[in-house]
């Protein structure tokens, strides 16, 4: 137990959160984390999915990788994330389908998710099946952290709810003349949160800033 | 590492028999649940256009729920041809109306949906497929006793902007429709126009347009109007 939890892999899982944020810092799925951040709801659930599609595709190609044809390992790896993408969009259909359905087309979209493919290379590739596996686990919340913390703001500052409950209503803060922000919901102010994010991150840690 | 031909070639294969031969167990294992998912959908959507069924997210089980209240208010359902005809013998609730527009107007069979209301007031739920900026818009309206008074409308849509277009699905929005009707005092068709503030309004026959949601709104001014003018023959027919 005390291998599996070294500090090594504490590191592997806790250094995604902050400063090898896949999004923050390596700037890597901002796409998706542009779409699927209008409500919290959504956005936990994606970050969900890409958790359990990293985890698992590290884990399956950490497992196979003295296995794999150093020349289509591309494909190799592609066949296995796609797979598991579409699994889990299957799951969330079957289970889960409102949500699956305000998702819609971004949950098979994590297939092209750069972090996914990055953390294959880099990673999985050349390490442990179990490393791999927190390795993927760490990326995928350090994803999901930042898809949480901008839907958060979207959805209390655009639709003035947090997880659908109606804070903003609740609070009266309509009746005191508050209107909620419309621009909120729309990508461009996503994009513009995410890069306050990275401004905070990167005025708190100055060694994030490259040198001119 | 460097595999020979063989070797990629026998790895590739097995690799991708195994995903598929997975992927399918999943699809087939996943399709009932799915396909009840589907399902209680669209009846919800029938029954939110009478104003019925928004606490079903709420309920324990969803699909439990909304079966029972389908089956409560929706008493009735059967499909009629373009000439205002029913056909007996088929589910109206099988008919998929967005295939159906595809056909030539002559070969269509459309669905309508009877509600039997709280107060016992019979309604006619009929589907209106369209489209709107981005993508199609569908709902159901319903229309009273008399087939003119609209007493309720949904609709939904694939991928209206959020915020504008998108707030066709809203409810403030399809209240509007409510009380609205589709023909005037001499018999003939209007429908119900969607009009900007600087459009004069007419009473009976408009509902306020969604501002930055120009083109959805218009939409869905067509939506109704075409897909009520299919079922125009029906309504002659049924009219009391």
């Amino acid at each position: 137990m005390s291998q599996l939890f070294s500090s090594r892999n504490l590191k592997l899982l806790t250094n995604p959160l902050n400063l090898e944020n896949p999004i923050t810092v390596q700037v890597l799925g901002i796409c998706s984390a542009l779409a699927v951040t209008v409500k919290m709801k959504p956005a936990f659930v994606m970050a969900l999915s890409v958790i359990v599609v990293t985890a698992f595709s590290n884990l399956i190609i950490s497992a196979l990788r003295k296995s794999i044809p150093a020349r289509i390992r591309i494909i190799v790896q592609l066949v296995v994330v796609a797979a598991l993408v579409i699994m889990v969009d299957q799951l969330l259909k079957a289970f889960v389908y409102d949500v699956s359905k305000q998702l819609s087309v971004f949950v098979g979209l994590i297939i092209t998710n750069c972090i996914l493919m990055g953390r294959l290379e880099a990673f999985a590739m050349a390490n442990k099946p179990w490393d791999s596996f927190v390795d993927g686990i760490g990326n995928g919340m350090g994803y999901g952290a930042i898809l949480i913390v901008v839907s958060f703001l979207r959805e209390l500052l655009g639709s003035g709810t947090v997880w659908d409950y109606p804070v903003m209503e609740k609070l009266g803060a309509f009746s005191a003349g508050y209107v909620n922000n419309g621009a909120m919901i729309m990508p461009p102010m996503a994009m513009i949160l995410i890069g306050v994010i990275i401004w905070i991150q990167r005025s708190r840690n100055k060694n994030l800033i490259e040198s001119k | 590492m460097n595999k020979s031909n063989t070797y990629i070639f026998i790895y590739s294969t097995v690799l991708v028999v195994v995903v598929a031969a997975l992927l399918a167990l999943a699809a087939t294992v996943l399709k009932p649940f799915q396909q009840k998912n589907l399902e209680t959908a669209k009846k919800l959507e029938i029954l939110h256009a009478v104003d019925k069924g928004w606490d079903a997210g709420s309920a324990d089980n969803k699909n439990l729920y909304v079966d029972a209240q389908y089956n409560q208010y929706i008493t009735r359902a059967f499909v009629f041809d373009p000439a205002g005809d029913t056909l007996p013998g088929r589910l109206a609730f099988e008919i998929d109306v967005s295939l159906e527009m595809k056909k030539d107007s002559t070969d269509r069979v459309y669905p309508v949906f009877l509600c039997t209301r709280d107060d016992g007031a019979l309604n006619y739920i009929f589907p209106v497929q369209g489209k709107g900026l981005w993508g199609p818009i569908w709902g159901y309206v319903a229309l009273g006793e008399d087939l003119n008074t609209i007493t309720g409308a949904f609709f939904d849509h694939q991928g209206e902007t959020p915020g504008l277009g998108a707030e066709i699905n809203t409810r403030w929005f399809q209240k509007q429709f409510v009380n609205k009707k589709l023909f005037d005092e001499a018999g003939s068709f209007i429908s119900v126009k969607v009009l900007k503030n600087n459009e004069p309004k007419l009473p009976d026959h408009s509902v306020d347009a969604i501002s930055g949601g120009t083109i959805t709104s218009k939409g869905v001014e067509s939506t109704i109007a075409v897909s009520m003018k299919n079922y125009l023959p029906f309504i002659k027919k049924n009219k009391q």
